[in-house]
């Protein structure tokens, strides 16, 4: 059966196909999709963990009990997993084990660029890299295969463009493999103490010189000869922008990016004459083949920033655009995300604008109230950064920085990375304010469970862990709970924490509106009665999306009075849009806004 | 109207939560169901609503890239009018455009810091001849559910695509239960009748 299917998608069935019966992961864009679809075939377990690292521990232990695990992140989820990443290369894997890592090009939704293929190297691992969803459903199996084969783990790299465009796949049936999980004790391989290790190390440099002749004669490593004039090296999505362009030309595609074929390389380099490698991000196969002795044109001619496409490539090889079409445009606002109407982040973060405070932020959807007018936070550098810069920050400025540093981090962030440096705000007599915006779930992937969801990703009821309570047990003596849909309790808490000895933890209570059950209980829309508006902004100052400002003289048919004097022209909300959160009618002072009446 | 691989390109763009991605993967499914190798590739932010959302449908004999090149587009679905001018580099000069009348307005202009264009038509005239307007929100909203405007929009495409009729039945009956089925194809039809005799609708 054909079907048409996301890369994502695809790697979650191939891994079903393949007999894969464990998975783990933390959310993160662009590989989200993957335990997703994977948890909902039968006979799987899949689990978020909280964190990279913990996922990548949880699948090592899975594989050494000779299970077939996979293990899924995005790419900055394997800085995270890194440490006992190094090391699994050197005890080996037992069982498969398969981590997928999705590259973010051009930073859709990241906040670097890394290019993971450097992991391969570094770590001494195996990568397979597919172009799109038929070879994303089969690299997994092959992965596996190395893996079980060469006892190592093996990654399989995606970029956004491939987990997330759509293309048709052949789907197959899984094949019935044996169960061979079991206890087995091996500490020469298990035990990495320095002794072991170094005998380890060694085994890991055979391995790759085993894992290079396998790779001259990988099928998926293949040369497509055609016009010998030119010649073009290429993996993953850029095959595809490349042979758009250039059907004729001769490629050298390579299904395996670590290690390389230097044979098959040389192979293809000596039968054609002028020779491409066309790559995203850094010069990765570029200075390998380099290295060869072979010449090559690469970043020279290709950007080393952003991802690619066809018109990208042609640009590059013709040395300008071909067909590009100037339009005289007017200039066109742009559209960046926001925060939803009714978000709960929109009043703590209104409220923390007006604070005279540096705000050490986090990543999440509360990132997106750095934007005007909100302007709620101030750094954003990785996942749980926020608590350790804001006490860094404190410390460092002394008396200068009392009652004037604030850490904000989502629940699910908090969770990831945040607990061990709310401990370090206590152990070390830290001033600084920590906010925990706790919507309930981790919107900004997509709304996964957590551990302080109380549910698992199946929808299971599990443990909840409990905030206010961890809170202290962790040290920290001034633990608050507020509701940010009531700015003025939440305005009043803040300062007084801000004015308060050692650190203090408040939890921001309110629920994400774009989760399920929340969205049964929607609230009555409010309006804007235009007889009463003075036209103040105050309102606007939320960056509401249904809040929009009409200009008297844009208004041909209408006559609105001035209530003031320079009254330039009223709010208007456009009630299709408002889920009846209150924050704008706290803060009109003419009484303006209310709930739309009746059935309207 | 395809490049010289055979292949066409069908780009919709709106804004995110007015359900481009959905009626991208209907167009892809009909496509698929008439033979056609298919590709298809989403671009956008994080995956907020409100953000700019743009979906390329690719399809032909054999499709390598999800992605078109600009200036290759034959088809433009827009959602929303000011959307239509962030891509107007990606169309073909021979090219069709396709435009919701909505107007969704970005935060500067709901801020009142930055304007919003008022002759977005008068301006993509100057550069292109096969225009189409129609108010799909507008249509949606007199059918009573304003979910069913990407239905509408697939409607005003479909007589520029040489597909058979039951083929989409096929993919709306699949792909919706049943009633939402029935009420989508009818709304679909209606559409496509009209578009395919005058190709401007713009209900009052
Ligand atoms: C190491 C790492 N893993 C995953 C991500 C992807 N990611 C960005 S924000 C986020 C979690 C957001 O959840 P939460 O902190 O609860 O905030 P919310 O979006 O709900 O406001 C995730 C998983 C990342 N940026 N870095």
């Amino acid at each position: 059966m054909k079907v048409f299917m996301s890369g994502n998608e695809a790697i979650a069935r191939g891994a079903y196909e393949c007999g894969v019966t464990f998975a783990s992961g933390y959310p993160g864009t662009p590989s989200t999709e993957v335990i997703e679809e994977f948890s909902k075939y039968d006979g799987v377990y899949a689990e978020w963990s909280p964190n990279e690292k913990v996922a990548m521990e949880v699948g090592i232990g899975a594989a050494l009990a000779g299970a077939r695990a996979l293990v899924v992140m995005k790419h900055v989820g394997v800085n995270v997993a890194a440490d006992p990443l190094f090391t699994v290369s050197y005890t080996g894997t037992n069982g498969g084990l398969v981590i997928m890592t999705a590259d973010d090009p051009s930073m859709h939704s990241s906040q670097n660029e890394q290019d993971n293929r450097n992991y391969a190297r570094f770590a001494k691992i195996p990568m397979l890299e597919p172009s799109d969803s038929q070879e994303a459903k089969d690299y997994i199996g092959l992965a596996f295969d190395i893996s079980e084969a060469f006892d190592t783990p093996v990654f399989l790299r995606t970029t956004t463009r491939v987990s997330h465009s759509k293309s048709i796949v052949k789907l197959g049936e899984p094949a019935p493999r044996e169960d061979r999980t079991e206890i087995r004790y091996n500490p020469d391989k298990y035990v990495m103490v320095p002794a072991k290790a170094r005998a380890r190390r060694v085994e890991v440099e055979k391995r790759m010189i085993r894992l290079k002749e396998y790779a001259e004669t990988f099928s998926e490593n293949r040369i497509e000869m055609n016009d010998p004039d030119t010649g073009i090296i290429t993996a993953g999505m850029t095959y595809n922008y490349a042979k758009d362009i250039y059907p004729d030309y001769s490629y050298l595609k390579l299904g395996m990016v670590y290690p390389l074929p230097a044979e098959l390389i040389k192979e293809f380099a000596s039968k054609v004459k002028k020779l491409f490698v066309i790559e995203e991000l850094d010069p990765f196969l570029e200075e390998q083949i380099r290295s060869l002795g072979i010449e090559v044109t690469g970043k020279i001619i290709f950007p080393y920033t952003n991802e690619f496409d066809p018109g990208i490539i042609e640009a590059a090889m013709a040395g300008s655009s071909s067909e590009s079409r100037q339009f005289s445009l007017p200039p066109i606002p742009a559209r960046p995300p926001n925060l939803c109407p009714g978000c709960p982040h929109r009043g703590l973060f209104y409220v923390l604008g007006k604070f005279d405070c540096f705000v050490t932020g986090d990543i999440g959807c509360y990132t997106l109230s750095f934007m005007k007018p909100l302007e709620g936070l101030d750094s954003c550098v990785c996942m749980g950064a926020s608590i350790g810069m804001a006490h860094g920050m404190s410390k460092a400025l002394k008396e200068k920085g009392k009652g004037r540093v604030v850490a904000v981090i989502g629940d699910s962030t908090f969770i990831h990375s945040g607990i061990t440096s709310l401990l370090n705000l206590a152990y070390n007599k830290s001033h600084a304010v920590v906010i925990i915006c706790d919507n309930r779930t981790t919107a900004m992937t997509g709304m996964q469970e957590h551990p302080a969801t109380g549910y698992t990703l199946q929808g299971d009821i599990a443990a909840q862990l409990d905030l206010v309570e961890l809170g202290k047990t962790l040290g920290i003596r001034n633990v608050h709970v507020v509701d940010p849909f009531d700015m003025k309790t939440t305005r009043k808490i803040i300062k007084e924490e801000l004015s308060t000895e050692g650190p203090s933890l408040i939890i921001s209570q309110g629920p994400c509106v774009l989760l399920k059950k929340e969205r049964k209980r929607k609230k009555k829309p409010l309006m804007i009665d235009t007889e009463k508006c003075t036209g103040c902004k105050l309102c606007l100052g939320l960056g509401c999306p249904p809040i929009a400002w009409k200009r008297f003289e844009d208004m041909k048919d209408i006559t609105i009075p001035k209530k003031r004097k320079n009254q330039e022209g009223i709010a208007v909300i456009d009630t299709a849009l408002c889920n009846g959160c209150n924050l704008c009618l706290q803060l009109c002072k003419a009484g303006a806004i209310m709930e739309v009446s009746g059935n309207e | 109207m395809s490049n010289s691989n055979g292949v066409r390109s069908i780009l919709m763009v709106g804004v995110g939560g007015q359900g481009i991605i959905r009626a991208s993967d209907i167009l892809s499914a009909v496509l698929m169901k008439s033979g056609f190798d298919v590709k298809k590739s989403e671009v956008h932010g994080m995956a907020q609503r409100g953000g700019c959302v743009s979906s390329h449908v690719r399809y032909g004999k054999k499709v390598y890239s999800p992605l078109t090149r600009k200036g290759d587009v034959d088809v433009m679905l827009s959602f929303e009018k000011l959307e239509t001018l962030r891509y107007l580099d990606y169309m073909r000069s021979s090219g069709v455009i396709i435009i919701n009348e909505e107007e969704i307005y970005p935060p500067s202009v709901n801020l009142g810091e930055a304007p919003y264009p008022h002759n977005i038509e008068e301006i993509i005239r100057k550069y292109f001849n096969d225009i189409h307007f129609l108010n799909a929100t507008k249509l949606a909203l007199k059918e009573g559910d304003r979910r069913i405007a990407n239905t509408i929009m697939l409607g005003a495409l479909s007589p520029y695509l040489d597909i058979e009729l039951d083929t989409w039945e096929d993919v709306f009956r699949t792909d919706f239960p049943p009633n939402v089925a029935e009420k989508n194809f009818s709304v679909f039809k209606m559409v496509r009748n009209q578009f395919s005799e005058n190709k401007n609708l713009i209900m009052q």
